[in-house]
């Protein structure tokens, strides 16, 4: 049996379930109890937990995050949200010079449990300070995890292992996908927060993507599929640490590959893959590798503009197109 | 440690003052110590030295109980000695050897030790505060009644986490206690250059916290003032500010020429030192004889002399384990 | 104890200048005593010593630059004999393991097994343009992988799946082109022909086409002569024990260069039938056949009469070899600008100059100038090639 519900619903039921099995688990962030969430994420749950576990902040994102790591020390399971990443950037030093540090600086003395959720991505026409995708730039710290939901089950079932991990894990939640609906078995798998998926098997070239990219390279696939290309569909999930077997064995069958990557094409995550498809599977190829990912503009607002500089599914269809050989 | 740490009155018996006198001179001999080894090389990277400084980790320790927790800076030697961290240890760390306190991989500025609930030993100024308050968050939400000691210098009062943290401890009433180590110049700019204000504990009351200013030279101040601190916080009153106005002997760090202070004003602040005034008041009040100075510089110099042959065995970790401690990768 | 040396006094100090000592010889110290000053980059450091004694003796002088860890003066303990002046710093700390210049990490080795050889694609390239079959090789690249190196130094002592071995082959022209000397009476006929118009009707052709449909001047050459060869019998067939049989049928060869060393001369059927785009296309598709390996026996066999050009990189003339058993063979020179007389004045002109060899057992010079004089004719009416 399924249910239909949407992303920013499997979310919440993921806290939810969360906050009622473990009593250490508490929230802190911006808006998120009176107001209700700032994508209404955590509507409700201030009413049902109380303000000791769902915690509105000030204005703060720095000491609410460290807040949260020198409570995850100390035996709390903090769940953070940072409204969006662009405000994570006022964080930063928190982030990455103490939660990604601590374990390693404190010779494993120390870790740190915390779970910090955000949300990511463009096409609210909300300009270039509230547009950015961060996830692939913070992909690049060591002692971080990455993760990037893009299909309900993963919305509804990663933050469980997230929580069960001992050091810091990120969740990146695209902004279009909140209000995306999808079925969802009634049956929860388990899922794990360490392999890429392959979400479509194909043989003629893999299109690997994540989060609020997937479904239009799915939507790509199927427009290929049509024109005698049969593309295989990797949903990363995990950008740190990155699936090396799963990217390197699809590549390997299908001998082509397009990254889609919200993130700037310059120093993208989409480059990190490029480069790990390189070094592990250079003697598959037959064809160069490429890519689809942002504009190198901040995010314009008019919705033309806003378009035209993030990845869509026919720039990534032209794309797989050109590397096949038609 | 001697004097029970739930009174808020400082006894000066015998036993005490002898206590308080070794643990400052333990702490300078050792950090004196440092600066040797460092010009041999056998300490690299960034040192930096707490002589002058001893009495406010000294007095603060003595309000302190084992289940606290002590967040520091960079500037922690002294801190962690106080705290029980073995000296050995802490000098392996500085040798980056593998039986370090931080297993070598921190250095200097990173000393951390589980048992005694030390958590660091942080480079980035005003880097700890928010992890002290997350401590205190996760005390308070579990009902244990423990203390989160939290150190930094005035330099920290210019970050935007100082003010960030001291309004969220307010808000939500968190059991920190706040030691700001004044000692004049944050590295080589002068509070007055920085500061509008310059009485910090001023702008820690502006947050509604009760704050006190203190003479950090002056050990037994510093006690009294910590255990009213921390009797208020046990006691449910949320966080409490000491304003601790102290002086470093030497440079900020081993590299620095000291070109931004008098040669005059340094040593106007080493004739009222926190370890010769007390020494004196001590053996002029007929607490302790010269022999107990004697004996306890030779117990600390025996002391200093095992922790460096430590750090001199010890071995180096093995290159091949870089990657294991980062977290986050083990799986897969 | 006895040397004081140049302390670091930082992460990234080296070196230090000594400015100024503030004790002399015989002056006792103690342990904290700021005894000299010392520039660095930052600024003038005073530099304590860590022990008690006497100075002995100071060994650099102010002003001096001098790397951290030098000995600066010889001190005595208390009660102790000066020692001797070290050579170098003493006891030098033991240094943390250095490591191996570490290996790139290894990347998870694709799941799928693969049946296709590894070679780059430098290496492929190489490989299809010689025909060299990649399976035949061992490579030297990483992971046992076939690099371009590999392809260059396998010269095809293994012959390749389309039968072309290219020492083979050169002991086989080797051994035509000696017989050719000595058993065929060689004459030579020159002649120089103006090439105006087949240059300018190849440009105006050629300007308004896309590339893979341009011609060449050599698709013009091929057809002159298949065409002017109708009317000449004797120049058209081939030699036997028996006699000269002319052919009906006119298989111009292509004599083309293979870049290993090789030469081939492949016939291009009934060439004075087909028109110039299809000429081309065949000459292309001949090209790439043959340096890929890739011809029949029967094309080489089949020409009747052969031409051999220079193409535009050559020289002003050629003397070409009959290939036996055929009885002629056309060698066009390079295109040059030369000096023309033109109605009895100078002018420059596109000039080629092509030499006729042929067989003086089947043909004369009479006829021989009268062919070349046709094949003029042709390239004076590019239009109708």
């Amino acid at each position: 049996m399924t249910r239909e519900l949407t992303f920013r619903d499997a979310y919440r039921e993921a806290i939810r379930e969360a906050m009622l099995a473990d009593e250490r688990v508490f929230m802190m962030g911006e808006d998120i109890g009176h107001y209700g969430g700032c994508y209404a994420v955590t509507k409700g749950l201030l009413e049902e937990f109380g303000p000791e576990r769902i915690r509105d902040t000030p204005l703060s994102e720095s000491a609410f995050t460290g807040a949260g790591i020198g409570a995850a020390m100390n035996g709390m399971r903090p769940i953070v949200e940072i409204m969006t990443c662009n405000f994570s950037l006022l964080a930063l030093d928190q982030i990455m010079n103490n939660a990604a540090t601590i374990r390693h600086m404190s010779g494993g003395q120390f870790h740190v449990p915390i779970v910090i959720r955000m949300a990511t991505g463009a096409g609210r026409q909300v300009a270039a300070q509230h547009s950015h995708s961060l996830e692939g730039w913070y992909a690049h710290i060591p002692g971080l995890r990455i993760l990037a939901p893009g299909t309900i089950e993963d919305a509804r079932s990663m933050l469980k292992p997230a929580l069960a991990d001992p050091d810091p894990v990120l969740i990146f939640e695209h902004v279009m996908l909140y209000n995306r609906t999808d079925m969802l078995p009634d049956e929860l798998p388990e899922v794990d927060i360490d392999h890429a998926a392959v979400r479509r098997e194909g043989s003629d070239i893999s299109l690997i993507t994540y989060g609020g990219s997937l479904k239009k390279t799915l939507d790509a696939a199927d427009i290929l599929a049509k024109e005698g290309i049969a593309a295989e569909v990797i949903d990363l999930r995990v950008l740190r640490p990155l699936d090396d077997a799963t990217i390197l064995a699809s590549v390997s069958k299908t001998r082509r590959a397009v990254i889609v990557d919200e993130g700037w094409r310059s120093g993208s995550l989409a480059a990190e893959v490029m480069a790990r498809i390189i070094e592990g599977a250079f003697w598959e190829l037959d064809a160069p590798l490429a890519r689809v990912c942002s504009a190198e503009v901040p995010i314009p607002y008019p919705k033309h503009l806003e378009d035209a500089a993030l990845p869509q599914t026919d720039r990534i269809v032209a794309a797989a197109r050109q590397v096949v050989g038609r | 440690m001697t004097g029970p740490s739930a009174s808020p009155k400082v006894h000066l018996d015998r036993g005490h003052c002898l206590e308080l006198l070794r643990q400052m001179i333990l702490i300078r001999r050792f950090e004196e110590k440092c600066a040797e080894l460092y010009t041999q090389e056998k300490i690299r990277g960034f040192l930096h030295l707490y002589i002058g400084e001893e009495a406010v980790a000294v007095g603060v320790a003595q309000a302190l109980a084992p289940e606290d927790a002590v967040v520091a800076t960079y500037r922690e030697h002294g801190h962690a000695l106080v705290r029980g961290v073995p000296p050995g240890e802490i000098m392996a760390e500085m040798y980056g050897k593998r039986d370090g306190c931080s297993r070598g991989r921190g250095g200097s500025m990173h000393l951390f030790h589980a048992a005694t609930r030390f958590f660091g030993g942080n480079a980035i100024v005003g880097g700890g505060l928010p992890i002290a308050i997350g401590l205190a968050l996760a005390d308070k939400m579990r009902g244990e009644k423990r203390v989160t000691a939290c150190f930094f210098g005035e330099g920290a009062a210019a970050e935007g986490e100082f003010h960030e943290c001291l309004n969220l401890a307010a808000l939500w009433k968190l059991p920190v206690l706040f030691i700001c180590e004044n000692n004049l110049y944050a590295m080589g700019t002068a509070l007055k250059l920085s500061e509008s204000e310059t009485d910090i504990h001023a702008k820690a009351a502006s947050y509604q916290i009760a704050s006190e200013m203190v003479d950090g030279m002056n050990i037994v101040d510093v006690e009294a003032a910590a255990r009213r601190g921390v009797a208020a916080i046990r006691a449910g009153n949320g966080p409490y500010f000491l304003e601790c106005r102290t002086y470093r002997f030497r440079a900020h760090s081993m590299f620095d020429p000291q070109l931004y202070r008098d040669k005059a004003e340094v040593e106007a602040w080493v004739a009222r030192g926190p370890i010769v005034r007390f020494q004196r008041w001590a053996l002029d009040a007929g607490q302790i004889h010269e022999s107990d100075v004697a004996a306890i510089e030779a117990d600390v110099a025996q002391q200093v002399d095992a922790a460096i042959a430590f750090a001199e065995a010890a071995p180096w970790e093995p290159i091949e384990d870089l990657l294991t401690e980062i977290g986050a990768e083990r799986r897969t | 104890m006895g040397a004081f040396l140049m302390p670091s006094l930082g992460a990234d100090m080296e070196a230090g200048t000594l400015v100024e000592w503030l004790k002399q010889p015989g002056d006792m110290v103690h342990r904290g005593d700021i005894i000299a000053v010392v520039e660095t980059e930052k600024g003038a450091i005073e530099v304590e010593i860590f022990e008690n004694g006497q100075i002995a003796e100071l060994l650099v002088q102010p002003g001096t630059k001098v790397p951290v860890g030098t000995t600066l003066a010889m001190i005595t303990a208390e009660g102790e004999a000066p020692a001797p002046r070290p050579v170098q710093p003493i006891a030098p700390a033991p240094k943390p393991p250095v490591a191996a210049a570490p290996a790139p990490a290894r990347v998870a080795k694709p799941m799928i097994p693969t049946a296709r050889p590894r070679a780059s694609p430098a290496a492929r390239q190489i490989a299809a343009a010689r025909g060299i079959d990649l399976g035949s090789l061992s490579g030297t690249g990483p992971d046992g992988a076939i690099v371009r190196a590999d392809v260059l130094a396998a010269e095809g002592p293994r012959p390749a799946k389309t039968g072309i071995d290219l020492n083979q082959m050169r002991r086989a022209i080797a051994a035509a082109m000696a017989r050719s000397k000595r058993e065929i009476p060689h004459y030579y006929l020159t002649h120089s022909i103006d090439m105006s118009a087949a240059q300018d009707w190849l440009a105006a052709y050629n300007s308004t086409r896309l590339p893979d449909e341009r011609l060449m001047l050599s698709t013009l050459l091929l057809k002159a002569t298949a065409l002017a060869v109708q009317d000449f019998p004797e120049f058209n067939g081939f030699n036997s024990a028996d006699g000269y049989h002319p052919s009906s049928a006119i298989h111009v060869g292509m004599a083309i260069a293979i870049r290993a060393g090789g030469l081939a001369a492949p016939a291009i059927h009934d060439t004075a039938t087909l028109p110039l785009p299809v000429l081309m296309t065949k000459m292309r598709d001949l090209v790439g056949r043959v340096r890929r390996g890739g011809f029949r026996a029967s094309e080489l066999t089949d020409a009747t009469i052969t031409v051999s050009s220079l193409g535009d990189r050559g020289v002003e003339s050629l003397l070409p070899i009959i290939y036996p058993p055929q009885v002629a063979i056309l060698g066009f020179g390079t295109v040059q600008r030369r000096p023309w007389v033109v109605d009895d004045t100078i002018a420059v002109r596109p000039v080629m100059t092509v030499t006729l060899a042929a067989d003086h057992r089947a043909s004369d010079g009479h006829r021989g100038a009268l062919l070349l004089r046709a094949v003029e004719a042709q390239l004076q009416k590019p239009d109708m090639l």
